[in-house]
């Protein structure tokens, strides 16, 4: 059996009665309310990916809504490296009439429709699927008994899951025990008894659904770290990374889908010795950072959508006082309240260039879950080499998604926090025009008993304020030139497939994983097509226009609108800076990651010599079907 | 950068208003806020604290311009958020001595809000709030506390909203510690700018400090140079005498809130002290022991690694 998200491999084969079919990986989209626990599943799996070979990719949306209200959990698995979401699901199951509704349209022909009979009435005849009933309702309320009602449904599926696929019962009963442990036996007990019965419930048609992941040739492949894996959440890697960096201090406001890592980071700081104040608002919240940082300890402050906004005069002040602050936008659809709970990457320009007069400082976007954890730790360095604000734009999918990844190598990584109190020699200055900036706190002596000040007004190199033009000039020059100077110190960015060819595909932040599947799709297909992915978007890094003249296209996929002149904001900003006509715009906004046959589709209109569609590379049906 | 261990400040150098004074103040002649000024400096002779470990911050505004006079650590960031950047220095770094100096528009105006939570949170921040009822860096706008017919170049027939009531929004805000002064006492300011300073919590000093360019004889009514009347709250000295039982009690929050409401121009003095409520410094550093005590001590290294391994 060929996988449908993979490209298209020899191999598989209808199984004989009984025996497990063989796949490579698969998707299954669990759709419920958000009180179901449906992401307790995703977690498990993804977890227990994490413990084995497979790779995970989990895709979550919650509704905005506190509580009900429909909640969907998909998590794609696989031996392998896992790129994307998945476009469609192989397993849809449906614990209400409106999942079903919903979502059966995401379902793969050839699929399974595993519903909940006591709620679900699917389309009579449907061919197009293979429909398994079952009493998910009844059955948990038998397993569990007492006065728990339907509670445990979730962990009743994760038992047929387990099951049908062949899964770990030894380490998912561990996970479980972990989960609930901590909590009374009690319930320790039902979420085994109602695991036990969903592993337990095959029956009908359900006998003939056994399936088991493949053992993948990994030669070739980065070489294993040997070191365990973790499985989390893109918000707890940036929380993670900046504790790693040496971030002890930071404050916030709550928004969605930014909350978590002020929640993360204010459980975790204080046992490191640090604080992180909740403030009455997006203001008080980055003013509260700057302070902090002003003490000689780099912050964090961060929110999504019009929270950012807020926070942008106070930005302007820390680039203009030259203050190092990290700024984490986790990305949502907008303008206004927009979209809480939906994807986007329409905050770019605003990052960029957002707050007022010139103020040039960093922009950062991590390409997934691990690297949320990476780009964490970096920002934390660059914004204490450089004194300047760095964002990091991340997004809501990766905010929510969990996946599993090599432990950072923590004994190398750690950073220690320590503020700089020394003496400051009698020519101390804290805005030198020949050198980067290098603040002394308070708390610091200076030997010349000339004590600076930190401000927003255009100052003189001791920061007293100056109406020269001379000064705003050079002032305006050293805020500059150090930020291009990080640009010339940049890594290469990540630049995989053809080294020319007739299409280059550019992406940032979370459109890393489907773009470069995308990529590894069509070049089958005889397109010679690359990949680059951009991490550092401001400043960029040196040289790509030595890369992007390789290519006849330069392509940029990005999760915002096309504008009033036709481009997204990254391909408006490379545009702007190379001068080059052929870069031209991939861009959606419907609140959803990009699946990679729209990024193909896309390409598909720069490729002059072959006929792409969007099913390149991709069998037409599921992973699951019973035809070969 | 030069880590050498701190040199001992020459012994017997006190803190000197010579030593303190910055860059030739920006104020028009005759402005209050150069008494404020010369207030602050006589404070910083008496409290002598080290020098680096002062900071003086403020928003914008004229009195706003104050961190420039002063040589010490300290700054000016963007109108009426001075507050929360000081919150983020007291917590950031407990050693250090927070002196935040602000105008009526940063503190009842667009930094109102942070006022209130400031006073919510309490940390260790004595702000001197310079009252002159006017906006005049920006040349005579309504201010918060423009009294209502005060003619502005915003409302040239006489200002038609309610003015704040400093004291009574001070008051509600729950702030620890809450005066109020006037800058031709000189004497008096001094003392309320050093009992603030010394009180242990966010503390508030309202001092009444003339623009002479835009409101000129704004405070004249409590100035008996000009015809006015000087009247101090009369603090309970807890010596058991008849007289004591009249005498105002700091810590009684409703005493306090009914002279904020006596008409103008009112009283001046401490109107309210608590010296009880914990700041927001301790019960940081409370959440900081008790977490420690958890983890038994264990390294930054430690406890990253033992999260991680519970990820696994």
């Amino acid at each position: 059996m060929v996988s449908p998200n993979t490209p298209e491999t020899p191999g598989g084969g209808t199984s004989p009665s009984g025996a497990p079919r063989s796949i490579q990986d698969v998707v299954i989209r669990l759709a419920g309310n958000s009180q179901d626990g449906i992401q307790a599943v995703g977690g498990f799996l993804a977890r227990l990916a994490g413990r084995s070979d497979q790779d995970v990719m989990t895709y979550m949306t919650i509704p905005s809504t506190i509580s009900g209200g429909p909640s969907i959990f998909q998590v794609r698995m696989g031996t392998g490296d896992i790129l994307s979401a998945g476009d469609r699901a192989d397993m849809l199951v449906a614990f209400y009439q409106h999942s079903y509704d919903a979502h059966i349209s995401s379902l793969r022909p050839g699929g399974v429709l595993l519903y909940d009979s006591d709620h679900v009435t699917p389309v009579a005849g449907d061919n197009r699927f293979t429909h398994v009933a079952v009493p998910i309702t009844t059955a948990t309320v038998e397993a569990v008994g007492g006065t728990g009602k339907d509670k445990g449904k979730n962990i009743f599926i994760l038992g047929l899951i387990a099951r049908i696929f062949d899964l770990d019962v030894a380490k998912l009963s561990a996970l479980i025990k972990e989960r609930f442990g901590g909590r009374n036996e009690d319930i320790v007990r039902n979420a085994m008894l109602a695991f036990d019965s969903g592993y337990a419930w095959p029956q009908n048609n359900l006998r003939d659904l056994f399936y088991r992941f493949e053992a993948v040739d990994q030669a070739g492949g980065p070489a294993p770290s040997g070191r365990p894996q973790i499985t989390v959440d893109g918000n707890t890697a940036v929380a993670y990374g900046l504790l790693a960096g040496g971030v002890r201090h930071g404050a916030g406001y709550p928004i969605t889908p930014w909350s978590s890592i002020m929640e993360t980071l204010r459980t975790e700081l204080p046992k490191y010795g640090g604080i992180f104040v909740q403030c009455e608002d997006e203001i008080a919240a980055v003013s509260t950072a700057i302070g902090f940082s002003y003490t000689g300890q780099l912050a964090i402050t961060g929110s999504s959508g019009p929270g950012l906004s807020l926070k942008m005069e106070a930005l302007g002040w820390a680039v203009m006082a030259e203050m190092p602050l990290i700024v984490v936008n986790v990305q949502r659809g907008g303008p206004s309240t927009g979209m809480p709970t939906n994807v986007e990457q329409s905050d770019l320009l605003q990052a960029i260039y957002g707050s007022h007069g010139d103020a040039p400082r960093v922009v950062v976007s991590p390409k997934n879950v691990e690297d949320c954890f990476y780009i964490a730790l970096e920002a934390t360095r660059i914004a204490r080499e450089y004194s300047t604000p760095v964002f990091i734009l991340t997004d809501f999918a990766l905010a929510s998604r969990i996946e599993a990844f090599d432990e950072p190598d923590l004994t190398t990584l750690m950073v220690s926090p320590k503020a700089d109190l020394s003496t400051r020699g009698a020519d101390f200055k804290p805005y030198p025009l020949d050198r980067i900036t290098r603040h002394a706190p308070p708390g610091a002596r200076i030997e010349s008993g000339k004590y600076p000040t930190v401000t927003g007004l255009e100052h003189d190199e001791m920061g007293h304020p100056t109406g020269s033009p001379k000064l705003h000039t050079q002032m305006t020059i050293k805020r500059r030139e150090k930020i291009k100077a990080l640009g010339a110190a940049l890594p290469a960015p990540e630049h995989t497939g053809d080294p020319e060819g007739e299409v280059l595909l550019v992406t940032w932040g979370s459109t890393w994983g489907p773009g470069r599947e995308a990529v590894g799709r069509i070049r089958p297909a005889g397109v010679k097509a690359g990949h680059l992915h951009l991490r550092h978007i401001h400043p960029l890094p040196n040289g790509l226009e030595a890369i992007f003249a390789k290519y006849k296209k330069i392509v940029v996929a990005e999760i915002n609108d096309e504008g009033l002149y036709g481009f997204g904001q990254l391909a408006t900003l490379l545009r702007a800076r190379y001068a080059n006509p052929d870069i031209v715009s991939i861009t959606k906004t419907d609140g959803l990651t990009f699946k990679v046959s729209e990024i193909v589709t896309g390409l598909a209109k720069y490729v002059g010599s072959q006929k792409l569609d969007g099913t390149v590379g991709v069998s037409s049906h599921s992973a699951l079907a019973k035809s070969t | 950068m030069s880590s050498v261990a701190t040199p001992p400040a020459p012994a017997g150098a006190p803190l000197t208003k010579k030593v303190l004074v910055a860059d030739h103040p920006t104020w028009c002649p005759g402005c209050g806020d150069f008494a404020v000024l010369a207030s602050f400096y006589r404070v910083l002779e008496k409290l002598q604290y080290p020098h680096e470990k002062i900071v003086t911050f403020a928003g914008i505004g004229c009195s706003s311009r104050f961190p420039y006079f002063v040589n010490t650590h300290g700054g000016h960031y963007i109108h009426g958020r001075a507050l929360p950047f000081a919150a983020g220095i007291s917590l950031g770094n407990d050693d250090l001595h927070v002196f935040v100096f602000g105008g009526d528009g940063d503190g009842f105006s667009i930094g109102g809000n942070h006022l209130v939570h400031t006073a919510r949170k309490n940390p260790r921040i004595t702000y001197v709030i310079m009252d002159n009822f006017v906006y005049g860096l920006t040349k005579k706008q309504t201010s918060p506390t423009s009294p209502i017919g005060f003619k502005t170049k915003t409302d040239p027939t006489g200002a038609m909203d309610q003015p704040i009531n400093p004291m009574r929004t001070l008051l509600n805000t729950g702030a620890t510690f809450v005066a109020r002064s006037h800058a031709t006492q000189v004497n008096h300011m001094t003392d309320m700018m050093l009992r603030a300073a010394k009180h242990d919590g966010f503390s508030v000093v309202e001092i009444l400090s003339e623009c002479v360019e835009f409101y000129e004889g704004a405070f004249d009514a409590a100035n008996p140079r000009k015809g006015g009347t000087w009247s101090m709250i009369d603090e309970k000295k807890n010596d058991g005498s008849p007289e004591d039982a009249a005498r105002h009690d700091t810590s009684d929050e409703l005493a306090a809130m009914k002279i904020a409401l006596e008409p103008w121009p009112g009283k001046f003095g401490v109107y309210y002290e608590n010296k009880s409520r914990p700041t927001k410094n301790a019960l940081e550093a409370g959440l900081i022991a008790r977490a420690k005590e958890k983890t038994k001590n264990a390294t930054d290294l430690q406890l990253l690694q033992s999260t991680f391994a519970k990820l696994r």
